[in-house]
């Protein structure tokens, strides 16, 4: 689980910092057979959707499906919903591990092999557990958040914070480690900043790269997540999906390629945003 | 009364290791005092507790009369400049600059006005909208410094920062520092290991060793007249040799077989064995004048060292081996090894240490 956490950071880290200059030699010394193995990956990658694409494609007109599916309120009112849920989810947990990681890292080293462990039981509770878990808890006195669709609405936002807590706080945990914390810390103490200051002006604009990175990942589970949604039965995109599918031939391929559309923008987005500033960073004070 | 006063600051830290004892220092406002020692003497731990990073464990730190012990580091107008910067990497030089001022909420125009004015102090103007990671390591210490000096701090506080330049520019560099603290005025605490930088910077010298000061003074006291054995051989080149007392009160003292005399008195009892430092550059071969004193040894070795030649002396028996540093000229009558030689020096410059016992001589006894 560690791994699959660490593998998507490299492929963000492989996206917003300079890369390496492919390699001329392959396996065993062969130039062509790194090409060979890159294309496999690309088509073991791209042929589903290429699939799906096509299968989309099959109604009558040209792009029926896509038409079909823009002329649905529901696909626009559930990507906003879960646009916003994300962005909740994302400030919500920014405003939690920001402050946690900064603190462990500087004055509390000896916890973080468990507040690391700690963000990993995602992993190990699937949302199915966790989902009956905040059912059973909140639908009834003294805190029946199940019973209004603000109350599901928090519900399912702190589901999601909790869901995002490996990406999340390991990229937030990444970015601290290349800024020297303790010394900014006190600069900006010398300099009579606060703690909320410290944190609003000098650690978190520092963290941008990171903080963008684990956001994406964030927003990209939400968007996807159905289980959770399904049961708190809120309005979000996955569900929609699904609901579709049964009842839909062409439409569910459309509105899933368009969904990866929007994903691959907003990793585009990291790319965009985090190019250069991890070099600023790394290149300020003598280490 | 002092401006910046440390009384009986004491530092132990949790596993029971005590950085700090003992430490009393007064200083007077606009002076200049370095600690200098070596790694681990104590000198970045005591300006901690001036900065506020580091609580002492007992003691006081007062401010113009304010006791400022308990307050938090943000709380103490005391400016710091770091070994490694410390600049923000996200804020331009100006924001670096006008951060401290910002934090005080100091309006945008007067902000704008002393950030000008600094930089134009430190001798980077127009450069307000660059980055740190776009300047040098040189450029980014002064816009540091410019940080530390903007909201006219009490005290000023620099751990060894010219420490991560290189020579060249450390040499600029501390001139500048010097010269922009005369003009301010402002009352300075420098730590450094490095002596050069302690000698031509500071008013005042603490000389630190495992916690505890060995010596205050100004840096012409620090150099010529040592008042421990760590402070003889830390700062500066010297000779020590050994040497035992034949008369206390008429300075007569027997350095390998032979009998000098010092200018004075010594401090130690008859048949003791103590220690006779002596600056190279003090030595000259040759008899010297009437009253100087004179030794002779064996020559042991001859360094060209460019502008000055270092002739090293062996003395008879345990005394151990002096160093003559003369200036190079070419028509310099150089000994050569093996040749008896004469030195000499005058009486006032003899440095009497405390014998520590005949080992410790015998191992001091050698020019460092």
């Amino acid at each position: 689980m560690t791994g699959e956490v660490d593998r998507l950071h490299g492929e963000f880290e492989q996206l917003t910092g300079p890369t390496a200059p492919p390699s001329r030699r392959g396996p065993g010394g062969r130039p062509w057979a790194s090409w060979v193995v890159l294309l496999l990956s690309l088509a073991y990658f791209f042929l589903p959707l290429v699939g799906t694409l096509l299968y989309s494609l099959r109604e009558q007109p040209f792009l029926a499906a896509y038409a079909e599916m823009a002329r649905d309120p529901q696909i626009l009112s559930t990507l906003t919903y879960s646009f916003a849920i994300g962005v909740i989810t994302i400030i919500v947990s920014i405003v939690l591990l920001v402050p946690t990681a900064f603190w462990v890292r500087l004055r509390l080293p000896r916890l973080r092999p468990i507040v690391e462990f700690v963000t990993l039981l995602p992993f190990v509770v699937p949302p199915i557990v966790l989902v009956f878990g905040l059912i059973s808890t909140y639908s009834g006195p003294p805190l029946p958040f199940t019973g209004t669709n603000t109350g599901s609405d928090v519900l399912l936002t702190c589901a999601y914070v909790v869901l995002s807590f490996p990406y999340m706080y390991r990229s937030i945990d990444a970015g601290l480690r290349t800024i020297d914390i303790r010394t900014l810390t006190e600069a900006s103490q010398s300099l009579g900043a606060g703690w909320f200051t410290l944190l609003w002006r000098v650690i978190l604009p520092n963290l941008r790269v990171s903080i963008l990175s684990g956001a994406f990942l964030t927003l990209a589970i939400v968007v996807g997540e159905f289980t959770i949604a399904n049961f708190l039965a809120r309005p979000m995109f996955a569900t929609y999906l699904q609901l579709i599918s049964g009842n839909l031939a062409y439409e569910p391929a459309a509105v899933a390629l368009i969904s990866f559309g929007i994903t691959w923008a907003a990793m585009g987005l990291i790319a965009l945003v985090g190019r250069g500033s991890q070099a600023k960073v790394e290149l300020t004070g003598a280490h | 009364m002092s401006y910046l006063s440390l009384t009986g600051i004491q530092k132990r830290f949790p596993n029971g290791f005590v950085a700090v004892q003992g430490f009393n220092l007064a200083m007077e406002k606009g002076e200049f005092v370095s600690f200098l020692g070596p790694s681990g003497c104590g000198k970045t731990t005591t300006l901690r507790m001036i900065a506020g990073f580091e609580h002492p464990t007992s003691g006081t730190v007062v401010v113009d009369g304010a006791d400022i012990t308990d307050r938090p580091p943000n709380r103490r107008n005391v400016g710091m400049v770091f070994q490694a910067y410390a600049l923000f990497p996200n804020m331009t030089v100006a924001d670096n600059i006008g951060f401290g001022l910002k934090v005080r909420k100091r309006d945008k125009a007067s902000i704008a006005r002393r950030t000008t004015e600094l930089l134009e102090l430190i001798g980077l103007p127009g450069t307000g909208k660059r980055y740190p990671w776009q300047m040098s390591g040189g450029q980014q210490q002064r816009v540091a410094l410019a940080r530390a000096l903007a909201f006219e701090p009490q005290v000023l506080l620099l751990d060894e920062p010219l420490s991560a330049l290189d020579a060249k520019i450390r040499v600029s560099l501390r001139a500048e520092i010097r010269a922009i603290q005369r003009t301010l005025g402002i009352t300075t605490v420098y730590v450094t290991h490095d002596q050069e930088e302690a000698l031509s910077l500071s008013d005042r010298i603490v000389v630190m060793s495992e916690g505890r000061i060995e010596q205050v003074g100004t840096p012409f006291e620090i150099y010529n007249f040592p008042t421990t054995p760590f402070v003889a051989r830390f700062v500066g080149t010297l000779n020590v040799l050994g040497a035992r007392v034949v008369d206390a009160s008429a300075g007569r003292l027997d350095v390998g077989g032979q009998e000098i005399r010092t200018a004075g008195p010594v401090g130690a009892a008859a048949g003791s064995l103590v220690s006779l430092a002596l600056r190279p550059e003090i030595l000259a071969i040759g008899d010297g004048g009437p009253d100087d004193v004179r030794l002779r040894g064996t020559v042991d070795e001859v360094t060209f060292l460019g502008a000055v030649v270092r002739i090293r002396v062996a003395l008879p028996g345990s005394a151990g081996v002096a160093s003559v540093d003369t200036f190079n000229n070419p028509h310099l009558a150089v000994p050569v090894r093996g040749a008896a030689v004469t030195f000499s020096f005058p009486a006032e410059a003899c440095l009497v240490l405390d014998g520590a016992g005949r080992d410790a001589v015998a191992a001091a006894a050698t020019a460092i």
